[in-house]
């Protein structure tokens, strides 16, 4: 039985393996003491800077091992700790994309925090992410349910405190309070499941319960179905897929601007990691081996294509009335959510396996083109003090480049060409019909067309209305309505007109926006690499 | 890989409006008249161009097609579950380009009607540095529409227009251009959406092929490529004397006749809402009265056409079983279209809408030309593109500069323009003329061709749809000669005939009108290339089945 199995301690040839999570830890350590020592008048973005460097350090320690497991023919995966913590090379590739990922938070982060009059404890906000960071690696590179929960737990702890730190503001009390509540619940219900999944199985090791698995369908069939529901419920929370969704509005709403690009990206993406490692290995060995679980496979799988359907759907008809460009962003989120659930949902076919590379490439083009939009969300609701919609009415006349950048952002949300996001739909979309479900590319093509209208209303915004707010004169009726509203609260008035885009937040937008662009040309990119470097059979079976 | 031998000659033709676009995006903003010329220099290279290409094409090539393609992307998608180790299987991407008779007289017809629009564009008033750029890029999606071979590719083309369209209506239209161009955008999103769905479901069926790779292994690609589409839509066969071992036990030509159908039907949908076809024309209409003169010229000139274009070329190429099958439906909603069009372009009292009903009505000549399912129709259909391309051009226009001058487009208001304006008006009734096809003009031929081609085969359909050209003539001298003649209102008498630089363009597409109408051979030879070779593959399965 898997419970005999002898544990062994980490050995010190192994650091090097952890190097990049330990890396991170220790320095988040040092941080907290030099921020404690640091006096009061010496800014804070010093602390971000350093922050920046350490990010920077376990990127390229990753980058290292996973060069090394590439070279040559030893592409087997390094377990470690009784094979709870494995590192290979799909959980060095989400590695890399959470610390890119939390890297350009803190740049975001780096223009923004200092000028916001609500947070009060700055410093923590660029030292939080550093656990916050590790916890998400850990959801990508571990190889048993508790290193799993544990990962997971210190990745949203972090966020409740994060999504809380604009203590002024009482949005942000809200939505830290609703996070907590709903973040608690998702554990909740993951624990939940997998605690029916050790029951069956007798073990917390995903290899070992693979191997229980087609025994235990057979003869609990009732309690696996038990036990994947909740964990499929917990994580569509996470991810915010809908039904699960509301949550994320507020949240997204109430949060620090980058702290929501935080949440819609890194969050997200390494819970995606999670469910492909729990819930899409797993599901995979649910119809083997015995004669009567043959089904249960089929309706797990069934189960989160209906969940991404649902999410497609529902989170783009909800953003068509949407005003607040945060909560659009939120909803705009849980459509991608849906996106990115259905190479999961698919399942591995006789001719249909790239699962993972579908997967990966839509989740870079969804990190690219979601923190740009987030960095031109910070830029416009610093010029304009607040975070409706109509704040982008006249970018074009404001800050010209900063609008096309946008537009290259909002392109690639709506799966047009020439862009990353155009690929990456295409991708999902062809491994679905070649996968022959028809049905779930039709709704991934209908809710895309619904998303122009909302993702173009951006750009109408920015490049078909005049820079006050006001509207260019002679618009259509559904114009006149909108400058009813914008007449009550007046917009800032700035001297020259022109908005100001702090070197931090434009770099970030200038590497989006250029990346988006030449993976929209060449995707070849990084499917290549994606596709040598990764395989299921080797990454998240093994 | 002719590519690397010869100069890839669409390859340049493409590009050069990027170029265009390019310089555009470095010169200085508020220097109109540089912005202008540039722009203008870049429309008349591919006009040169594919003038040198179609006179090639007829003489040296003798009709044979012009290809370049090179590897794009692969994607490998069964990494683990190959049945054996030595397959794979992959998606394959073309950067395709390819020019046949078909696609040719479009082509020439963009560069025609682009290089006219830039010169007509002095209408623009403000923002001459984002207009001339959005207008090449524009360019840049049209032609690479005729010109794509993989059906992503012509679906990334697609997309460019619809974009650089949405900014150039939303922009630079009228009154309510906002509205126009979202109702433009959706309309067309939800087309080339249920175009993708039966571009992915082609590919991941017909599209198949399987190479052998030098070590000997095979490798399953499921193409995009046109060519390698086409190749196994007209072979059912296509996988039937493959080795065994090769298939791996699979058939993988899994395009069932229900399938085939969806596919049909998904396309006739999708580039119906382009054409546009009856129930689906609805966005048209606000597109023609609020969209810029010259951004409708391309409207109503060249992007209607890439839906019929689309149509024949994937509709009816690539399932001619389906088509024929459905060729009474075809006739029935071209007749539809021709009727409902003609006769709402006789109730309306504004000028654009009298076009854009206009429009329709003549679209459903092509659709009539289409189901014809014979070699003069299909000629017809062709050659009614190219002429209605050049007559609404001309006719917007003429109504753009009309409108700079008095104001208004509406019927009732104008009236005995021709004591003040004789030039335009005079230009004005001959392309009137043209549209309700007086002999000697372009319009003539097409429909002629057409209704002759249908009388083939549906002789009663036909009759209901002569009905349509005698209301043609009703509508169309209608509101010309309320615009020309009649009592003149006292403030249009001081307005001012057409400038230079108005009239050059008037001329060149009058031009080209009266040299189809009196020459049709011109388009008509060209045109054969394709529809030859199509007619003789339809007669074989035909004779085969």
């Amino acid at each position: 039985m898997p419970g005999e199995t002898i544990f062994k301690p980490l050995q010190w040839s192994d650091i090097g393996v952890m190097a990049p999570e330990l890396v991170l830890g220790v320095w988040f350590v040092l941080l907290v003491v030099v921020e404690l020592l640091l006096p009061k008048p010496v800014s804070r973005n010093w602390i971000g800077w350093l922050t920046l460097v350490g990010f920077a350090g376990a990127f390229v320690l990753v980058l290292l091992r996973m060069l090394d497991m590439n070279s040559g023919d030893g592409t087997e995966a390094i377990s470690l700790l009784g094979d709870s913590y494995r590192v290979d090379d799909f959980g060095s590739l989400m590695k890399l994309l959470v610390l890119a990922g939390t890297a350009i938070v803190t740049l975001l982060g780096l223009s923004t925090v200092s000028r916001d009059r609500s947070i009060t404890d700055k410093g923590e906000f660029f030292y939080l992410l550093l656990p916050a960071a590790i916890g998400a690696m850990m959801m990508a590179s571990s190889g048993n349910l508790i290193t799993l929960y544990i990962g997971l737990e210190l990745l949203t702890i972090t966020s409740y405190v994060l999504v809380g730190l604009r203590r002024k503001s009482s949005l942000s009390a809200e939505a830290a309070f609703k996070y907590v509540v709903t973040g608690g619940v998702s554990s909740a219900f993951i624990l939940f499941g997998m605690s029916y999944l050790y029951g069956v199985t007798g073990s917390v090791e995903l290899s070992a319960i693979r191997e229980a698995l087609p025994a235990a369908v057979g003869s609990y069939e009732a309690l696996v179905y038990v036990g994947f529901g909740c964990m499929i419920a917990g994580f569509a929370i996470k991810v915010a897929a809908a039904p699960f969704h509301a949550w994320s509005l507020d949240v997204y709403q109430g949060s620090p601007t980058p702290i929501a690009a935080f949440l819609a990206v890194v969050s997200k993406g390494a819970t995606f990691a999670m469910i492909l490692r729990v819930i899409f290995s797993l599901g995979l060995f649910t119809g083997n081996g015995s004669t009567t679980g043959g089904s249960v496979k089929d309706d797990l799988f069934f189960t989160v294509l209906l969940l991404a359907a649902i999410s497609m759907l529902a989170g783009t008809l909800a953003a068509l009335r949407q005003k607040n460009a945060k909560r659009l962003l939120a909803l705009s989120g849980v459509a991608n959510a849906g996106y990115l659930l259905v190479p999961i949902g698919l399942g591995v076919t006789a001719t249909h396996s790239n699962n993972g590379t579908e997967l990966l490439f839509y989740l870079v083009a969804y990190l690219l083109m979601t923190m740009g939009a987030f960095a031109v969300q910070t830029v416009v609701s610093r010029s304009v003090g607040h975070d409706e919609l109509r704040g982008f009415a006249g970018m074009y006349y404001r800050s010209p480049w900063t609008a096309i950048a946008m537009v290259m952002f909002l392109l690639s949300l709506a799966g047009l060409p020439v862009s990353a996001g155009f690929f990456g739909k295409l991708f999902i979309l062809l491994g679905a019909a070649n996968a022959k479900a028809y049905w779930i590319a039709a709704i991934m093509v209908l809710s895309s067309v619904i998303s122009y209208y909302f993702y173009f209303g951006i750009i109408r915004q920015m490049f078909m209305r005049s820079s006050n707010g006001l509207i260019e004169a002679g618009q259509g009726e559904d114009s006149a309505a909108e400058q009813e509203v914008s007449s009550d609260e007046k917009p800032d008035d700035r001297p020259d007109g022109t908005i100001r885009v702090p070197l931090t937040t434009g770099i970030v937008i200038w590497f989006c926006a250029s990346l988006t662009f030449a993976l929209g040309i060449f995707p070849g990119l990084v499917v290549n690499i994606l596709d040598n470097v990764f395989s299921i059979s080797g990454d998240i079976l093994g | 890989m002719s590519f690397l031998q010869d100069i890839p000659i669409l390859s340049i033709l493409l590009l050069v409006p990027l170029l265009g676009f390019i310089v555009i995006l470095c010169l200085p903003k508020h220097r109109a008249g540089w912005l202008k010329t540039a722009a203008v220099i870049t429309t008349l290279i591919p006009l040169a161009l594919s003038l040198w290409l179609y006179a090639d094409y007829d003489n040296k090539h003798g009709g044979e097609g012009y290809d370049e393609s090179a590897a794009w992307l692969q994607i490998p998608i069964n990494k683990e579950t190959a049945t054996n180790a030595d397959t794979e299987m992959v998606f394959s991407f073309q950067y395709a380009l390819g020019l046949d008779g078909l696609s040719l007289p479009l082509l020439l017809l963009t560069g025609i009607v682009t290089a006219m629009a830039a010169l007509a564009a002095f209408h623009v008033k403000k923002r001459w540095k984002a207009f001339f750029s959005w207008f090449l890029l524009l360019e840049f999606g049209m032609l690479g529409v005729f010109l794509a071979r993989d059906v992503f590719l012509f679906f990334i083309f697609f997309e460019i227009t619809l974009v650089a369209t949405y900014f150039l209506i939303g922009i630079w239209g009228y009154y309510n251009k906002e509205k126009a161009a979202n109702r433009f955008l959706i309309y067309n999103g939800l087309g080339s959406a249920i175009m993708l769905i039966a571009f992915v479901m082609l590919v991941n069926t017909a599209g198949f092929r399987i190479e052998e790779t030098a070590a000997g292994a095979y490798q399953y690609i499921y193409s995009g490529s046109y060519a390698d589409i086409a190749a196994n839509m007209a072979d059912p066969n296509a996988f039937v004397n493959l080795p065994a071992e090769a298939t791996g036990g699979v058939n993988p030509f899994q395009m069932s006749d229900g399938m085939m159908w969806t596919v049909f039907i998904l396309l006739l949908v999708a580039f119906g809402i382009k054409l546009p076809i009856f129930p689906f024309h609805t966005w048209m209409l606000k597109v023609h009265q609020e969209a810029p003169p010259s951004v409708v010229m391309i409207h109503s000139g060249v992007l209607l056409k890439m839906g019929a274009y689309g149509l024949i070329r994937f509709g009816l190429f690539l399932f001619p079983e389906q088509a024929r099958e459905w060729a009474g439906v075809l006739a029935v909603l071209g007749v539809v279209n021709l009727l409902y069009g003609a006769i709402l372009a006789f109730r309306q009292n504004e000028f654009k809408l009298v076009l854009a009903y206009s429009s329709i009505s003549h679209m459903g000549i092509v659709l009539i030309g289409l189901a014809a399912f014979n070699e003069i129709g299909l000629q017809g259909a062709i050659f009614q593109l190219v002429s209605h391309g050049l007559i609404s051009a001309l006719l917007f226009l003429i109504v753009g500069s009309l409108y700079e001058r008095t104001g208004t487009t509406e019927l009732t208001e104008l009236g005995g323009l021709a004591r003040s304006m004789p030039f335009m008006s005079g230009v004005l009734l001959a392309a009137g003329l043209a549209s309700l096809g007086l002999p000697g003009l372009s319009g003539f031929v097409g429909e002629f061709l057409s209704l002759l081609g249908l009388f083939e085969s549906m002789r009663w359909v036909t009759a209901v749809a002569v009905l349509g050209i005698i209301l043609t003539a009703v509508y169309v001298l209608r509101s010309v000669l309320k615009m020309t003649f009649g009592p003149q209102k006292e403030t249009f008498a001081a307005l001012k005939d057409a400038r230079f630089i108005e009239a050059l363009p008037m001329i060149v597409l009058l031009a080209f009108i009266v040299l189809l109408g009196c020459y049709p051979s011109a388009l008509t030879d060209t045109v054969d290339f394709s529809v030859d070779g199509f007619m003789k593959l339809l007669l074989a399965t035909r004779s085969g089945g």
